[in-house]
């Protein structure tokens, strides 16, 4: 066990936890966030798709050990009330069905959109496409993120 | 730490007592034709009769809270079911709050999420409810005013007398309207006048998602809560031997149990017991047949052959008609085990107490989910609470009780409460498949190329009946014969969306493909014949509607046009399943010579639809499922275990793989007949028979990806 000094959505967490925990499993199950989501485990699916500075990461093979002081977002920090423009046009289009996947494609488009603000549609296509979306939301979620590129 | 929002009936009636004195509607979902509506005060709420057994409440602050009782997955009921309560009472829909209902078995029926069946079990009672409430609110603003109550219209949450052009909100009638007697009977709006369904509304949970807010059933956690993972035996085998110590020793893990041939390890946080998990050393003996796929292929032909087969449904005299045949097409078809995968994988809580027991999670049927607790734990049913949480996906997985069952067995034996968890790989191992069927059909065509006998012989593996005997094209061929025959394997196997038509709609509308084709027909007007013939002259029972299925042919052929674009090559298929009817064009372009799937065209009738969106969701989810399973969808076994273990090796469908779908529905006003599952069905034909047309090539078996034989290219899908 060691103690890890997490910046997580601005704040600062202590953990105590085994090196190779993955940083999915202690945002579930030591800090409570639980918008960040187990899917595959084996970062097959991006459900539990977070920022590390802003970058995409996959949580749930990236060991707590790695993150240092690098500053982590999960979709309850993406935005204070829940009006990030990814968020705005998730809920705009009415992305998702059962929606398990959606925190996981949020964080997938709001770094894309970070880096390329106006990404074509092929763009948006490989920029989505590690995300997995079991219920077929694949139309709306085009069209979110292309939405979500207009809405300032 | 997160803590799920209780949302139990308790807490819906500490609301209304605290709005003080709100109008309580209850209504009998158990028989639309004698539903006395009452009103309740909050004495007679909490003293409920067993005959009420919905509730729609109204604060005197004009609040509206709808009771959703069926488990949601995606299907949109926690929207559309408010919406139809809404539409009838004219509600100011940003009033209305929705919550979500536990098992309450005294006062719904059918809390199931199964079969595409909740709107048209529902959607009648559902309008008399927010109809009866109307009356009620309408009648007091008469007594009121002392005016007759058919001066007076209601809209968004309020009354206004015509002449006068008095108004007042629904909020400052209910005291009023609580004393008033329901009455017997209520009158629905026209479908024209509906101003809510059939409008595009927003799914009620999006904040609550896009924010991760805990919602789903594997979010759930109780303070003092063990965590639970499970190794399952493979199937057909027994546990011979334990050997826990390496798991025992990782940090975080506080005991392995061993019970039912699991073994569990249990711990406070999840990761430990994932990696004692794989620690564990299990050795396994043979517990009855332990089985490969080669067993099943081998089992398969027998069964194909077997001359004891189950007869399903016999027309006229088949063996005459093939006898005459001018010529005879047979085929077979084939489709493997599949996973139900939800992204949420199978996970539960329990909490078994003294003669009690308390469920929390994902269940498409609580009540099932009670009533095995309840036997296990040999105590009354009603001493089992289920609280039903969001589901991450269900696909049919849910409908079973295994994943339930065992966290009750784990809180049981560690007296205390736990949450089960199962990982991606126990989900995929785990079993309650899609079973695999194989299928081998017969066709005889006279001289003419009219079908004048039909032969479908369903061969599966767990599967039931793998026949639909009495769906198309039944009743419109003379001479038909379908019997179905089923090995039983320890291999679970469990209803997957679309259950059985989810494979025998693909087959049966290739191989109709293959018979148009062999009589020198256009697919579209061979169906076309048929189902004529069947509505002149049907032979035996006809269990599907006829001019309803015409009637997507037709404007499917329309939206596509059908065989009118040179560079296009096009695949037809249509299904009737689960009451509605889907017809799908599938438009193949070939680039560099390799076929690219640009589009599907869907066409469906599911009577009145309530939300637009919610539809165009499950029309285009339900194609999007069809397709990524017919391509790539495939669960091989090895001495009981399946080989594919998570998404790297078990591959579903990707955004980039995924077509323009264009969708239109016939509208005809009849009243819903579910939209879950029938899209689905007739995908993987109309992908099939275009790529006959593309490539000359017949994709008799799934998953397409392993039967591309194209030389020098392999088949992309996707938008080019």
């Amino acid at each position: 066990m060691a103690i890890y000094n997490l910046r997580v959505n601005g704040k600062k967490h202590e953990v105590e936890v085994e090196e190779d925990t993955p940083l999915l499993w202690v945002l579930r199950d030591h800090l409570g966030l639980v918008g960040t989501k187990y899917s595959c485990g084996i970062a097959q699916c991006g459900a539990c798709m977070v920022h590390i500075n802003g970058e995409t990461v996959i949580s749930c093979v990236m060991p707590v050990s790695n993150i240092g002081e690098d500053e982590v977002t999960t979709i309850e920090g993406l935005s204070i009330n829940g009006d990030h423009p990814v968020q705005r046009a998730w809920d705009e289009v009415d992305v998702a069905q059962c929606g398990y996947c959606q925190a996981g494609q949020i964080m997938s488009a709001a770094a894309l959109l970070k880096k390329n603000p106006s990404p074509s549609d092929q763009e948006i296509e490989n920029g989505m496409n590690r995300n997995i979306c079991r219920c077929g939301t694949y139309h709306k979620i085009r069209e979110a993120v292309a939405l979500a590129s207009k809405i300032k | 730490m997160a803590n799920l929002n209780k949302t139990s009936r308790r807490d819906f009636l500490k609301i209304a007592a605290t709005a003080g004195g709100g109008l309580f509607i209850g209504f009998s979902w158990s028989s639309c034709d004698s539903p006395k509506m009452k009103v309740l005060t909050n004495e007679e709420v909490l003293a409920q009769s067993k005959h009420f057994n919905g509730y729609l409440s109204i604060s005197p602050s004009g609040d509206i809270i709808i009771y959703s009782p069926n488990p949601e997955l995606g299907q949109n009921i926690k929207t559309s079911f408010p919406m139809v309560v809404a539409e009838e009472l004219d509600a100011d829909w940003s009033r209305v709050r929705v919550v979500q209902a536990n098992l309450d078995t005294e006062h719904f029926e059918r809390q199931v999420t199964g079969g595409s069946g909740a709107m048209p079990h529902s959607w009648e009672r559902l309008r008399k409810a927010g109809a009866t409430a109307k009356y009620l609110l309408v009648a007091a603003a008469a007594q009121k005013w002392d005016v007759e109550a058919s001066t007076l219209l209601t809209s968004n949450g309020m009354v206004t007398h015509r002449e006068s052009g008095k108004t007042i909100s629904y909020g400052d009638l209910v005291e009023d309207a609580s004393q008033i007697d329901a009455p017997e009977e209520v009158i629905l709006k026209e479908s024209k006048d509906f101003k809510l369904i059939g409008t595009p509304v927003k799914n009620v949970d999006n904040p609550s998602m896009f924010t991760g807010k805990p919602l789903y059933g594997l979010d759930f956690y109780r303070q003092g809560m063990l965590n639970a993972m499970i190794q399952r035996a493979p199937f057909g085998m027994k546990i011979k031997s334990v050997d826990d110590s390496e798991a025992k020793a990782v940090k975080g893990v506080d005991d392995v149990v061993v019970f039912n041939n699991n073994v569990a390890v249990v711990g406070k946080t999840t990761w430990p017991l994932m990696k004692a998990k794989r620690l564990l050393k299990i050795s396994y003996e043979p517990d009855g047949l332990v089985e490969s796929t080669e067993d099943h292929d081998r089992l398969f032909k027998e069964m194909l052959d077997s001359k004891e087969a189950t007869s399903m449904r016999k027309d006229g005299d088949v063996d005459k008609a093939f006898r005459n045949a001018a010529q005879i097409v047979t085929s077979e078809y084939q489709c493997p085990f599949l996973s139900h995968s939800p992204m949420e994988p199978m996970n539960f809580f329990a909490h078994v107490k003294n003669g009690s027991a308390e469920l929390v999670g994902p269940t498409q049927t609580p009540e099932r989910a009670r009533m095995e607790t309840a036997k296990l734990l040999g105590i009354e049913p009603e001493n089992v609470t289920v609280q039903i949480t969001r589901l991450g996906g269900g696909f049919g997985r849910r409908l079973a009780a295994d994943f339930v069952i065992e966290a009750v067995e784990l809180s049981r034996l560690l007296n205390a409460p736990v949450k089960l968890t199962w990982s991606r790989e126990d989900d995929m191992t785990g079993g309650a498949y899609r079973p695999a069927v194989r299928y081998r059909f017969q066709a005889s065509l006279d001289a003419g190329g009219n079908m004048t006998g039909y032969k479908l012989r369903g061969a599966g593996i767990n599967a039931g009946n793998s026949t639909r005997q009495d769906n198309f094209p039944s009743g419109c061929v003379d001479n038909l014969l379908i019997d179905t025959i089923e090995h039983k394997s320890p291999i679970t196997t469990n209803p997957w969306r679309a259950p059985i038509t989810n494979f025998l709609a693909y087959a049966e509308q290739a191989f109709l493909d293959e018979v148009a084709y062999t009589a020198g027909k256009d697919p579209v007007q061979f169906r076309l014949d048929l189902l004529n013939k069947g509505k002149r002259s049907p032979v035996g029972d006809v269990n599907y509607d006829i001019d309803r299925m015409i009637g997507v042919i037709e404007m499917a052929a329309d939206k596509s046009n059908w065989g009118q674009k040179s560079n296009v090559k096009q695949g037809f298929s249509v299904y009737f399943s689960h009451r509605s009817y889907v017809a799908q064009v599938a438009d193949i372009e070939m680039d560099n010579n390799e076929p690219v799937l640009k589009k599907i065209t869907a066409v469906t009738d599911c009577g009145i639809v309530v939300n637009p969106t919610g539809a165009n969701h499950q029309v285009r989810g339900g194609i999007v499922d069809g397709m990524g399973h017919a391509m790539f969808g495939n669960l091989t076994f090895e001495n009981g275990v399946s080989k594919q273990k998570n998404f790297d090796t078990y591959r579903l469908i990707r955004m980039k793989e995924v077509p323009e779908i264009d969708v239109h529905y016939v509208n005809n006003g009849i009243d819903p007949t579910g939209l879950g599952e029938p899209a689905l069905p007739p995908t993987g034909g109309a992908i099939a028979n275009a790529i006959f047309q593309a490539t000359g090539k017949r994709l008799r078996s799934q998953p397409f990806i392993e039967q591309m034989e194209f030389p020098d290219t392999k088949m992309r899908i996707g938008r080019s």
